[in-house]
């Protein structure tokens, strides 16, 4: 009897419980990337001894290299060096073939019912499969690597109820934005945020990868999406374990946000924070210096495939500069085939390896002072990529394609037939 | 005691300690670039002792454990704020920087005024004013993380994690 969370957790445990709880369960996975690995790792040393100490389980502790990759400083190589001899000591595989929370459920590590942590705040993605789904500190994900366990305090769930058609030139990426509009930065902290409706319903698991992304920059401790036959299409040949899939259950929901996305326009968040949503129409004059498609929240296939079809035949406009990173190495090769990278590359694209490439501000094409970035990241914060004074504008695939077009933020309807 | 640093509300974990200084474990080089995209001179002039007070959603943003790891190399003794953001909290906790949720002394405190904080009671005194705030008490499970010190400690003392 509970939200999703609260039947996930009551699944784990065997018994019944309820939001407010701190309970200590088993974890099925636990991930760290080439950041935050160094000091997950320091955490289980000092845990478990300089020496000897085991990992739960090596075939579910899961080290991706995907934020600075391949290594673009001295020190990121000095580090990766020394994730990859404590991965070789336990016998955990590293994975370098994007970004984690692509690579994590498309190699199979995450299924409904699940529980999942991972050193990094945007693990909440995984929710829209199904699985309970968590960013931690690398301490904390170190003591999971060491004792295959972690606390929580279920949370209260808010249920975001999505109806309504969108428009066309309109996509889930600005559903996700005038989500943070309405419920703001912290709206959701300590929260589950349960998705549910009609809109979620129809959705791909990519779009729904996207709304739970997302729910981070809400506050929420993880986005849920109730598992379907949708999930399990996704899932065949992904996942052969056997998964329960579990629904809420005459939930009690601490509120519900209803939102028809009927009337919605493309959006834009404008910098430093991720509430501030605008229609684009408002920003138009904006002259930006470089775009950006990729990322945990829209590197996906789908996102590529919207932003090519704007793009094929056309030329990125002579001031601006287009980055393109497709998600993971199976999107990259994927695209490929369908002659995306092609479009890109042709209108005159950089094309980077599958990972997180500027989201992060440390390599392939960070910003100059004052340079200006519209992107298809989750956070437009101050000096992430680059240079504090330069900004960040965030909006849809789309809406990041037709900008590299004029050169100044664009609404796409005008590029779609 | 020491002097009060006030921040306003969604302070992010990139602001705390930017993703490019992040590049290593040296707790230091965290504390030397701590803050520096909003208060540049933080760095040079905090004291060991010195307390941060701040608005809502203090360290929102990226899971990255640098960013309580710079505040606490940095010499802060205590954040105290009118909320966190989830991922800083546990973190903070979790390595043994104090943090406390009180409305009433960040909104009665300004920047550059002098304070003490007694962690084991929660309390915390405004010492250019003399008021005193009592911060919210924490649930059991997490007093006892923060009384062993941090999470590790916790684990070693109990010899499991339950
Ligand atoms: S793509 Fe950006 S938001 Fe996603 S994991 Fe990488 S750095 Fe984080």
């Amino acid at each position: 009897m509970g939200t999703l969370a609260e039947e996930i957790f009551s699944y784990k445990l065997g018994r019944p419980v309820s939001a407010g709880e701190i309970v200590i369960v088993d974890v099925d996975h636990v991930m760290s990337h080439d950041t935050t690995s160094p000091l997950a790792i320091q955490a289980f040393r000092k845990l478990t001894g300089e020496r000897g100490g085991r990992v739960f389980d090596p075939a579910r502790a899961h080290i991706i290299f995907d934020h600075i990759v391949p290594a673009a400083t001295v020190a990121a190589a000095t580090l990766q060096r020394d994730i990859r001899a404590f991965a070789r000591e336990q016998g955990i595989q590293i994975l370098q073939e994007g970004i984690c929370h692509q690579v994590m459920p498309e190699r199979g590590f995450v299924a409904p019912g699940e529980i999942i942590v991972g050193a990094d705040s945007h693990t909440c993605t995984y929710g829209a499969l199904g699985a309970f789904a968590t960013g931690m500190g690398s301490t904390d994900i170190g003591v999971a690597y060491a004792t295959g366990r972690s606390w929580f305090r279920v949370p209260e769930t808010i249920n975001v109820r999505l109806t309504g058609r969108l428009q066309p030139g309109v996509y889930v990426k600005d559903v996700t934005l005038e989500l943070v509009r309405r419920i703001g930065v912290d709206g959701a902290n300590y929260r589950a945020l349960e998705y549910s409706g009609p809109l979620v319903e129809a959705m791909s698991i990519s779009e729904r990868f996207t709304l739970c992304n997302m729910a981070i920059e809400m506050g929420a401790k993880t986005g849920l999406v109730a598992p379907d036959a949708t999930t399990e299409a996704w899932l065949r040949g992904r996942v052969n374990r056997s998964y329960p899939l579990l629904q809420p259950q005459n939930p009690h929901y601490e509120r519900v946000v209803e939102v028809d996305v009927s009337d919605l326009p493309p959006l834009i968040a404008c910098p430093p924070d991720v509430n501030n949503v605008v229609p684009v129409e408002q920003v138009e004059h904006i002259q930006i210096d470089q775009v950006f498609l990729g990322t945990c929240t829209n590197g996906r296939l789908d996102d590529l495939a919207i932003a090519a079809s704007i793009l094929r035949g056309r030329t990125i406009h002579p001031n601006t500069r287009m980055v393109v990173i497709p998600a993971s190495r199976e999107v990259y090769l994927e695209a490929l085939r369908l002659g995306y990278i092609e479009t890109f590359i042709q209108a005159g694209a950089s094309v980077g390896t599958p990972g997180c490439g500027p989201c992060i501000g440390r390599h392939f094409g960070v910003l100059g002072p004052g340079e200006r970035a519209l992107t298809t990241m989750n956070r437009n914060f101050t000096g992430r990529m680059g240079d504090p004074t330069a900004e960040i504008y965030l909006g849809s695939p789309a809406t990041v394609a037709a900008t590299a077009i004029t050169g100044h933020i664009t609404d796409p309807r005008q590029f779609l037939a | 005691m020491g002097r009060i640093w006030k921040l306003g509300d969604n302070i992010n974990t990139d602001v705390i300690i930017p993703g490019r200084y992040n590049v290593t474990t040296d707790r230091a080089q965290l504390a030397k670039y701590c803050l520096c995209e909003i208060l540049p001179e933080f760095a040079a002039q905090v004291r060991q002792g010195d307390i941060i007070m701040a608005g809502h959603n203090f360290g929102c943003g990226s899971s990255r454990e640098h960013a309580p790891a710079a505040i606490q190399a940095s010499g802060i003794k205590a954040v105290v704020a009118r909320s966190f953001a989830r991922i800083f909290y546990r973190n903070a906790i979790n390595i043994g920087l104090p943090v406390l949720i009180c409305e009433e002394a960040v909104l009665n405190s300004e920047d550059g005024q002098e304070a003490e904080v007694a962690l084991e009671q929660g309390v915390i005194t405004n010492l250019t004013t003399g008021q005193r705030f009592q911060a919210q008490p924490l649930p059991p499970f997490i007093a006892r993380i923060v009384e062993a010190g941090g999470i590790i400690e916790y684990i070693r003392r109990e010899g499991t994690l339950r």
